[in-house]
């Protein structure tokens, strides 16, 4: 991160925090379409679900290939697996170090090991289910164009069950823990954009739908959001074609789609003083909290509501043209494109992951901070960058405690 | 005899990162019978649970303290913390020194950990290690079917 003060006036504020996934696109040129979800799975090791679930549902779409309900059901669980695992993760290990003056996890887990105990036991938690599920719990393998490789039984799954009900009630703790936290006042101000989906709070899929009133199916991305290059870097910035900065993850879900959480998320929103929406970015680990419960109690539901399926996948035979895919990542909107030939060779492959969409609401957040804040030393000022870039959770990669700061101060 | 893990931490898809996988790699038809090798592609707090239980955990991971590449570091961190800025932070949401050092904290650490970094030269998306670190993997390789050696007699007795 580089910031230019003079005269204690700031003039520039630079984040160089994320690199989008470039080298895929071109690495997935010339492959299989139906390599694509095992490719795309190895982009972040954190949420290989979502980049799967991306690429699955613009390929599926554009094949003209309807999933069956039980499949799309067992996708769903594995990426609320993924969810409880990286929410757990940020909130525990990442974030709730700066709400408690801790530096970091290790200074935390020495004062108060049973939380950090509570957190590492909702990963792993989160870990089984993507294992059971996905095949393996890191880059799942058991994801394929069309369903998956094999479903598991219904043995398979009711063994989640006591290990899912168990991170159920943590997940209501670490609302309560969270939400007795001291927030500084903060609101973002710029469109948020999420999905929206008819049935429930939208994960796997779903329609782009903004505060500002965007409604767009997943083919209409690209007229409404632009990816511009950054001067002097190999970045990508993504903005509104209009201008406008958005932000999509946890505050641009609970704010667009709250009332679709279940009744017991809604409560334990409301009991941790959430309002019907949420700006705050520092109250992110609040809906973080939220969601892992509303992902514990979808999981258990689609678990009690499985039977079987008599096919584990639907056969898909390649079409010409472009698909559009995109879903909820931890982090927020996955957008997935592809252009496919008949034999279904990727010509092309366009991936736009939540951080780079992010990375400008992130710089007008820290340019903010930093302005009300020239007077700091670099040393105090680093940390309440660090703190105001952890908020927004970017790709884990850039979210820890290493923030190289450069103040150039005239 | 109590178990003895190897895990192998790294990314393949960023050069020299992958170091520690393909060491995993190598090891895997050479260690001991009763010894896991484990490959952690993720984030390291995924080391708590793959040593859970181990009385030996060798971790090995990329390094970049700025020394040569395909320097070995060695470090012994059953009783002691691993030097700051020997293991990047930033391909991993923490550095294996973090894990190691909330392992102790929650006193999930194995009695004996060993970890080893192996200098990197290159991080950037793609595939293949550079030369000073493939050739790296094999001294690697053979230190810790020592360190496998000496452990499982010692275990063993």
């Amino acid at each position: 991160m580089s910031v230019r003060i003079a005269d204690g006036e700031v003039e520039h504020v630079e984040l160089r925090i994320f690199e989008p996934p470039r080298f895929f696109e071109a690495f997935l040129q010339g492959r299989s379409f139906r390599e694509a979800p095992d490719i795309t799975a190895r982009i972040c090791g954190i949420c290989p679900v979502a980049y799967q679930t991306s690429a699955v549902n613009a390929l599926e779409s554009l094949c003209g290939v309807e999933i069956p309900t039980p499949i799309r059901d067992l996708r769903r669980l594995l990426y609320y697996g993924e969810w409880i695992e990286s929410h757990a993760l940020h909130v525990y290990m990442l974030h709730a170090p700066d709400f408690l003056g801790y530096t970091s996890a290790v200074e935390l887990a020495r004062d108060a090991p049973e939380a950090v105990q509570r957190g590492l036991q909702l990963k792993k938690t989160g870990n089984q289910v993507m294992t059971v599920v996905g095949g393996r719990e890191i880059h799942p393998i058991n994801v394929k164009v069309g369903g998956f490789y094999r479903a598991p039984s219904k043995r398979d799954l009711r063994a989640l069950v006591e290990p899912l009900e168990r991170a159920r009630e943590s997940s209501l703790e670490t609302v309560r823990w969270t939400a007795g936290f001291e927030f500084p006042e903060r609101t973002v101000e710029c469109d948020l954009v999420a999905l929206r989906a008819a049935d429930g709070y939208a994960i796997d899929g779903g329609r782009i739908a903004s505060t500002a009133g965007l409604d767009l199916g997943p083919s209409e991305y690209d007229e409404h959001f632009e990816e511009l290059h950054v001067e002097r870097s190999n970045a990508l910035q993504s903005r509104l074609v209009t201008g406008g900065t958005y932000l999509c993850g946890p505050l641009a879900r609970y704010t667009l789609n709250a009332p679709q959480l279940t009744p017991l998320a809604r409560d334990a929103a409301q009991e941790a003083g959430l309002g019907r929406t949420c700006r705050d970015p520092f109250r992110s680990i609040v809906v973080r909290s939220v969601e892992l419960v509303h992902a514990c109690d979808e999981a258990l539901r689609l678990i009690a509501a499985y039977d079987e399926p008599d096919v584990s996948a639907v056969p898909v035979e390649p079409v010409a043209g472009t698909g559009y895919g995109v879903s909820e990542a931890p982090r927020g909107l996955l957008y997935h494109r592809y252009r496919i030939d008949a034999d279904g060779t990727i010509l092309e492959a366009k991936i736009v992951p939540p951080t780079s969409q992010n990375q400008l609401a992130i710089e007008d957040d820290l340019r903010d901070v930093v302005e009300r804040n020239t007077h700091l030393d670099d040393e105090r000022l680093r940390d309440l960058c660090e703190q105001t870039i952890r908020n927004y959770d970017p790709c884990i990669s850039c979210a820890t405690h290493f923030l190289a700061l450069d103040v150039e101060r005239r | 005899m109590s178990r003895v893990v190897v895990v192998g931490v790294g990314n393949t898809f960023r050069r020299d990162d992958g170091v520690g996988l393909a060491v995993a790699d190598a090891l895997t038809a050479r260690v001991p019978d009763g010894v896991d090798v484990v490959e952690c592609e993720q984030e390291p707090t995924r080391l708590i649970d793959a040593w859970d239980g181990a009385a030996v955990a060798i971790v090995v991971d990329a390094a970049a303290s700025g020394a040569a590449a395909g320097t070995v570091h060695r470090f012994d961190a059953s009783s002691s913390p691993i030097p700051a800025g020997v293991f990047r932070s930033s391909t991993h949401a923490f550095g294996v020194g973090d894990a190691v050092e909330i392992g102790r904290a929650l006193e999930q650490l194995p009695p004996r950990v060993v970890v080893y970094g192996v200098e990197g030269g290159e991080f950037g998306a793609g595939e293949g290690l550079t030369a000073p670190v493939r050739e790296a993997v094999d001294r690697v390789v053979e230190a810790v079917l020592r360190d496998l050696e000496e452990a499982t007699c010692t275990n063993g007795r």
